[in-house]
């Protein structure tokens, strides 16, 4: 498309004040999270806090309203890793079948496989809840794991299941003829072949296990199991005006313990930048 | 192993086309494990449940269909399904739409194009609890940014979360700063239509306006489909914002549907009321679903008709 300097003027102008306006809520989190407490309260608001205060991270990781932050942190990567070991095997496992294997009923399971992308999982939280408490699962982190060995969620069958098929089938007839079974096609050909494809899930399950708030919400009780999203809704409930630590808002520790949550999830885009645009692709659009 | 061989062709399971079927079912039996343990038993326990009145303590009690008549009596169901509506009905098309021209200019070849997508992106994937704290702190009256916005340009401050008319429109205004969820599926779909039809239209003499209307829409209708149900299903289910930014307040101004039927079930323990709300749920969602596929899914093009 050729577009006159006119125009694309126009364009440039629309993204960087679009951009700003996208930018701006996390400057204003950075910024406030290094405040003094007085100056939150100015007007004009500070941009750049001036004095820096680094002492805000401290405070709000360790603080004594809360428990401190890396018990959180340590709860929410135990169940993070556990959920990706149960995704990527299980998930791949089932991926392999749909895209590679024949046979009776295959198309109805992967119409079930879809159906149940489609379903809201809200519905089914009161009954599961339920299922949990007969199961004497409530406060531990069988709940949030478990169930991810089942199939490792609809979505990232389906994301798999797309991938596979991406990948000449070609090496793994050629395989068959060496006398390989199916198994050995998926565990020595498809995996390592699938590479890019597993790193996207393995990223979108991260994302999802890190930012989970109603599963935590619900099955854990005790602060000391609590995740990062659980233990900062926790922690503004203690210091955000409305609880226990009086009435006084510390809003520069509750965007210090809020940056501390969002960095990871940053530095993760960061680093895997052009995976996490090709999972995108592949389940937004082959469908 | 000869005797398993032995009955396996007694049952006529040896054939090629017996293996191929078991190694199949072998491959997906997780899957069909998952969905008769963590679905299929769930879906009946709440069959089930929405007959009894339960408070997961004491014996659950047999009430017929109590629970579902004591749906339409409830004024905060009515209230919970009329703020969850009234968000859907403008979130979801704002949100649709902004994303949609924020695709559209994200498509094009300017400078720095990769940082602003970036940009636009980010806040997507921001933690919804961190978003909620966030946002809380940019809607305060008093220190809030929102407000430190509109005094700067000489507007009165609004009680955001403190007046019933303002608290769902801020809670509407923060969740399109999660569009670039949507955005990103646009610019895929975008970046997936080929040069060579808008060179066609160029030479039929199309415009910049005919060229969106004839080429972009149609051909990116199955992505704005996708989106559009997507959203929908999304939006009926919005909690984080309400149970931590406003509790629901006020006065009910913010009392999502999930919100209630997490009340329902969870602080107030009961199990069957809450079972019949997730029902009406679930019915409200896949209703709105068909509803989509029949009237607008006939309005998608298809390139190719596999």
């Amino acid at each position: 498309m050729t577009k006159n300097a006119g125009q694309r003027t126009l364009i440039q102008l629309i993204l960087l004040v679009g951009a700003i306006l996208m930018a701006l809520p996390f400057l204003w989190m950075v910024s406030s999270s290094l405040k003094h407490e007085l100056h939150i309260f100015q007007f004009p608001p500070q941009i750049f806090p001036n004095p820096i205060r680094w002492q805000n991270y401290p405070e709000a990781l360790a603080n004594p309203n809360a428990m401190p932050f890396y018990v959180y942190v340590k709860n929410t990567v135990i169940i993070v890793i556990v959920r990706e070991a149960a995704v990527i095997l299980s998930a791949s496992f089932c991926a392999y079948g749909f895209a590679r294997l024949r046979f009776v009923g295959r198309d109805i399971w992967f119409g079930i496989v879809l159906a149940t992308m489609m379903v809201p999982y809200i519905v089914l939280m009161v009954p599961t809840y339920v299922l949990f408490t007969r199961l004497q699962w409530i406060d531990t982190f069988l709940p949030l794991t478990v169930p991810w060995f089942f199939g490792g969620g609809a979505f990232n069958i389906f994301l798999l299941r797309q991938f596979f098929r991406t990948i000449p089938e070609e090496l793994a007839d050629a395989a068959r003829i060496d006398g390989c079974n199916e198994y050995a096609i998926y565990a020595r050909i498809l995996m390592p072949l699938a590479k890019p494809g597993l790193i996207a899930v393995a990223i979108f399950t991260f994302i999802d296990g890190w930012n989970d708030f109603m599963g935590p919400l619900l099955y854990l009780n005790s602060p000391e199991n609590y995740t990062v999203a659980l233990g900062l809704a926790l922690f503004r409930a203690a210091v955000g005006g409305m609880g226990s630590a009086g009435g006084r808002s510390r809003w520069d520790w509750l965007m210090a313990a809020s940056t501390a949550m969002v960095v990871p999830v940053i530095l993760v885009f960061f680093a895997l930048q052009r995976y996490f645009v090709k999972g995108v692709v592949m389940t937004g659009l082959k469908g | 192993m000869s005797m398993i061989g032995q009955g396996l062709s007694r049952w006529g399971l040896n054939s090629p086309a017996a293996r191929r079927n078991i190694t199949g079912y072998i491959f997906i039996s997780p899957f069909i494990l998952g969905v008769l343990i963590w679905f299929l038993t769930p879906a009946l326990t709440a069959g089930w449940l929405t007959f009894q009145k339960w408070n997961l303590i004491t014996a659950p009690r047999f009430v017929g269909l109590d629970n579902i008549e004591n749906l339409f009596r409830d004024e905060l169901f009515l209230q919970s399904l009329k703020v969850t509506t009234v968000y859907t009905l403008v979130a979801v098309p704002l949100g649709l739409v902004l994303s949609f021209f924020i695709a559209l200019l994200l498509n094009t070849r300017t400078r720095g194009i990769s940082i602003y997508r970036t940009i636009y992106y980010l806040p997507s994937i921001v933690p919804a609890v961190a978003s909620a704290v966030l946002w809380a702190f940019i809607l305060n009256s008093e220190f809030g940014l929102l407000n430190a916005g509109l005094r700067a340009i000489g507007l009165p401050k609004i009680l955001w979360l403190q007046e019933p008319e303002w608290a769902l429109p801020a809670l509407i205004l923060m969740s399109l700063w999660g569009l670039g969820a949507t955005m990103v599926i646009y610019l895929a779909g975008l970046q997936g239509i080929p040069d060579v039809y808008y060179e066609a239209a160029e030479i039929d003499g199309a415009g910049a306006g005919s060229k969106l209307l004839h080429v972009t829409i149609p051909l990116l209708s199955p992505v704005i489909f996708f989106n559009l149900v997507m959203g929908i299903i999304a939006s009926f289910q919005i909690f984080t914002a309400g149970y931590l930014i406003t509790s629901g307040g006020p006065q009910n101004a913010t009392l999502f549907y999930v919100l209630y039927l997490y009340r329902a079930g969870f602080l107030h323990l009961k199990m069957g009321y809450a079972a019949a709300l997730a029902w009406v749920l679930f019915i409200i969602i896949m209703g709105l679903t068909v509803l989509i596929f029949r009237y607008v899914g006939s309005m998608i093009y298809y390139e190719d008709t596999r």
